[in-house]
């Protein structure tokens, strides 16, 4: 049977999955979604516990509230760095991580 | 009015005519002279009207400037005797220096910053007087010093005014440091407590009393640190260069501060502090051979000075070498006696040059004067009555004060009695060859021969001071003075008096026989002329051991401050600063990369590393 | 839920995970992770969250991709040219992770709850009807079923109020933000 540590895994997996496509790609576009894996990773862990440390035979509905928190703040976040994005590819016309290197020490 | 409050006004009054003519002295242009010279009759006033106790009241504290835990640092007063004759000479002389100011600095453009001035020093000058711990004392003492140097520095414009401003100034301070030390010993050792009664009584059966017993060195030390500060103030030896440069003021003030009051002010304190000096045969000592070389030494060079402000500046030196090797012989009343005397005729006489100098134009050359005689005959009697007190001639009060000095020096010390009574010679001698050069034979100038009497209001001082030069040492005010008692009942007496009147003699018809009638100084000794070459000497010295240590300080900087303490932290924050740049490569993956490591860290630490324990 | 549609969902979930970082088109590589997102919603539902699982396919796979296809499309990005493989940083990214699955994987080994299955822990419908209060909510759960959404909303409501006005808060400076930061300035 599928037991917690089995979803735990998963989502590390996935969390892993999302760090090394951060690190690897240069692509904006790509690391952003690379981000909202990861956070969603996060969840799938929320969740997971949520469903498996029950409180008076219900799931935890805290963890589950601060996930629809997270999907939410995901949300404004996803947006306002899109925006950031198109007003960078304005300004430099590329999404390439390579082209916001000025503050290099 | 009671006791008490005149000392308060005779600080608070001057202090608040200096503040207000200093901080709108443009504004009372027309008004400061009057209301300085009213406000310095006022405190003669108040100095008369203390006179007449004989009782030593101890006003304490009046003010407390400073509180640290439970010591304090009081503004107090201890009105004694001492204190009011001081009192009395201060406000006196102060009075008729001011009135006679109004006639000499007439015509000076900013004649509200002098009267200013004078107004601070008269507050400052009562405060030493009435100082009743060392602390009050050293403030008011520093007071003193910067209304002596704004004086100094009067005309401003004159680089000589400027530099013998700053000597005075940078002088003192070498005596102060001493007073300082002292003063710091005293309060080392006896806990705290400065105060000229407490010590007394310390010495007496206290703190300590204990010293003087098992550590009389320290006690010496100290007397000497407080003698180092009368050293500077009164300008004995090694410390003299600074006096004869200060004539550069108006000679008013010369009258006043120089040779009066400010000058005295050392020898007042050593007086104060007598009942320490006593239980210091060193020390004592040290004090009357300084005072004997300086007598010795100024009246040599007061010999071949042709600048008439000069010869009297030296004579000063000379007399407070007298004084202060008075207190060292232990004996303070002779001392404090002959300041008095001195303070009325030295006064007498500087206002007396000043009359000259204004008659001649500003001619201060002797060389250039002569036969003022006929055409100042007020000044010229004034000036001979001042010019007997200080050669001591019977019957003036300088004889019976300078008698009471040699009279102790005989008892005490006879090679320091000769060194008095050689000084005495000079004395003689070279204000014969003042008055003479000065006032008989021609007129070798077109200045002097055109010299005319100076108005009223300038003569007027130098008859009131005529009159107890000549006869303060009669006791007539002794009973509120009580130091002006002459003290004939010394041990060889009749030598001393017959020593002084021979050599008082000798010196006059030397002085005349060899200044009648000449037109150049027949003399020319360039070792006393150039006064030992004093100042060369201290300006060798400063410049070698300047250069010295500026060389070390130099090196000591470069190697150490430059180099260790400056370049060494700054290059190793630059090299620390380029070593850290290359973290910040601006690589958004670089960062991502770290993040993880960070977070496999903190994983680590949260989770491994703490489960061992 | 069945033992294999868990393996099916993970893996569906994982591999369109990696193949989001692996594709070069960033169109590919969005839908990819929709179809990543729509495997994880599946597993959110496997452990009785059919709120969360919805609204991950809801905002996530529906809102949020679309918002970033569109920006792809609008900025007409084309797949990366080259194909060139950034060595050092894909070493160092594998073996981040690599570190990090070797860690999670010892810390689960060692932790009892990790063993249990769902069976161990079965939902108490009776004992929670019991204790509700909302006359809804008791009346689904004594005729056993969950109602999720009318739970999280009970908790949203009932004990972060405070906290759903600050996110709707959030959201409004986000708005702002975005609208100040896509306008052109005008010379």
């Amino acid at each position: 049977m599928v037991s917690l540590n089995h979803y735990l895994l998963v989502s590390g997996l996935l969390f892993s999955i999302g760090l090394v496509g951060v690190v690897v790609r240069r692509n904006i576009l790509t690391i952003y979604m690379c981000l909202e894996m990861m956070l969603s990773a996060a969840n799938l862990t929320l969740v997971a516990f949520s469903r498996f440390r029950l409180t008076e035979g219900l799931p935890d509905y805290n963890a589950q509230v601060l996930v629809f928190f997270t999907i939410t703040v995901a949300a404004a976040e996803v947006a306002v760095g899109l925006a950031i994005i198109v007003a960078l590819f304005r300004a430099r016309q590329s999404v390439s991580v390579g082209a916001v290197e000025k503050l290099k020490g | 009015m009671d006791h008490q409050t005149l000392p308060g006004i005779l600080l608070l009054l001057p202090l608040t005519t200096a503040l207000v003519i200093l901080l709108f002295h443009g504004a009372l242009k027309k008004v400061a002279h009057l209301v300085s010279t009213m406000v310095a009759v006022v405190m003669f006033g108040c100095a008369v009207s203390l006179l007449g106790a004989d009782n030593s009241e101890v006003i304490h504290p009046l003010y407390s400037f400073l509180k640290i835990g439970n010591w304090q640092a009081d503004i107090g007063f201890l009105v004694d005797q001492q204190c009011r004759g001081m009192l009395f000479i201060v406000t006196f002389v102060g009075m008729l220096v001011h009135i006679y100011s109004l006639g000499y600095m007439k015509e000076d453009e900013s004649k509200a910053r002098y009267f200013g001035a004078l107004s601070l020093f008269m507050f400052s000058m009562n405060g030493i007087v009435l100082a009743d711990n060392l602390i009050m004392m050293f403030l008011f003492w520093e007071l003193v010093g910067l209304s002596s140097y704004l004086l100094i520095g009067h005309w401003f414009k004159k680089p000589e005014a400027c530099n013998a401003a700053n000597k005075a100034f940078i002088t003192n301070r070498i005596g102060d440091f001493g007073f300082m030390t002292g003063i710091l010993i005293l309060f080392g050792m006896n806990f705290g407590d400065v105060s000229l009664l407490g010590l007394k009584d310390s010495v007496a059966s206290g703190p300590l009393h204990y010293v003087v017993q098992q550590g009389p060195w320290i006690i010496t030390l100290a007397c000497i640190g407080l003698f180092l500060g009368a050293v500077g103030k009164s300008a004995q030896a090694p410390l003299h260069v600074w006096l004869p440069d200060a004539m550069e003021g108006p000679t008013p003030v010369s009258a006043l501060i120089h040779a009066a009051t400010m000058v005295a002010a050392g020898v007042y304190m050593l007086v104060r502090v007598n009942f320490l000096l006593v239980h210091s045969h060193d020390a004592q000592t040290i004090i009357a051979w300084i005072g004997g070389i300086t007598a010795l030494m100024a009246a040599l060079m007061a010999t071949q000075q042709n600048d008439i402000k000069k010869v009297l500046a030296y004579s000063t030196l000379s007399q407070l070498g007298y004084m202060v090797m008075a207190v060292g012989l232990a004996a303070p009343d002779e001392s404090m006696f002959h300041l008095y005397t001195h303070a009325f005729f030295k006064a007498l006489l500087f206002l007396g040059a000043g009359a000259v100098i204004y008659s001649c134009h500003h001619e201060q050359n002797i060389w250039k004067m002569g036969g003022l005689r006929r055409a100042l005959p007020v000044t010229f009697v004034t000036f001979a009555i001042g010019t007997a007190a200080l050669m001591g001639v019977p019957g003036t009060s300088g004889f019976f004060s300078k008698e009471g000095i040699l009279a102790v020096a005989y008892g005490h010390s006879k090679f320091l009695f000769v060194i008095g009574l050689f000084t005495a010679f000079l004395t003689a001698f070279y204000m014969t060859r003042l008055v003479i050069v000065v006032f008989n034979g021609k007129p070798r100038s077109k200045d002097a021969s055109h010299a005319h009497e100076a108005p009223f209001v300038m003569l007027l001082p130098l008859l009131l001071l005529a009159v107890p030069s000549l006869v303060s040492g009669y006791g007539l005010l002794s009973g509120p003075l009580q130091a002006m008692v002459p003290h004939a009942e010394h041990e060889g007496g009749q030598i001393v008096m017959i020593c002084s009147i021979v050599v008082l003699l000798a010196g006059f018809l030397t002085g005349s026989r060899l200044y009648t009638n000449k037109e150049k100084d027949p003399l020319n000794i360039p070792l006393f002329a150039n006064k030992f070459y004093i100042d060369e000497i201290y300006a060798w010295i400063i410049k070698y051991g300047q250069d010295r240590v500026a060389w070390i300080v130099n090196a000591i900087e470069k190697i150490f401050v430059d180099g260790l303490l400056v370049l060494f932290p700054s290059s190793l924050a630059a090299g620390l600063g380029n070593l850290m740049r290359r973290v910040q490569t601006g690589s958004l993956q670089g960062y991502t990369f770290v993040l993880g490591l960070g977070i496999i860290a903190v994983v680590y630490v949260m989770l491994f590393a703490t489960a061992k324990h | 839920m069945p033992a294999f549609l868990f393996y099916f969902f993970s893996f569906l979930t994982l591999f369109f995970g990696v193949l989001v970082v692996v594709l070069r088109n960033p169109v590919a590589s969005a839908l990819s992770l929709v179809v990543s997102f729509v495997g994880l919603a599946a597993l959110f539902i496997s452990l009785d969250a059919y709120f969360i699982g919805t609204i991950q396919i809801l905002v996530y796979a529906g809102a949020v991709m679309v918002l970033f296809l569109f920006i792809i499309m609008l900025l007409d990005i084309k797949a990366e040219e080259s194909a060139k493989v950034n060595a050092p940083a894909v070493i160092g990214g594998l073996m981040l992770a690599l570190i990090f699955i070797v860690q999670l994987s010892l810390v689960l080994g060692e932790h009892e709850l990790g063993k249990k299955t769902i069976a161990d822990v079965p939902l108490q419908y009776e004992a929670a009807a019991q204790k509700e209060l909302v006359t809804t909510i008791k009346t689904d759960l004594e005729n056993k079923s969950l109602p999720d959404a009318k739970l999280v909303g009970k908790a949203l409501f009932s004990r972060y109020p405070f906290q759903i006005q600050l996110i709707g808060g959030l959201l409004l400076v986000g708005t702002i933000g975005v609208v100040i930061l896509s306008k052109r300035e005008v010379n």
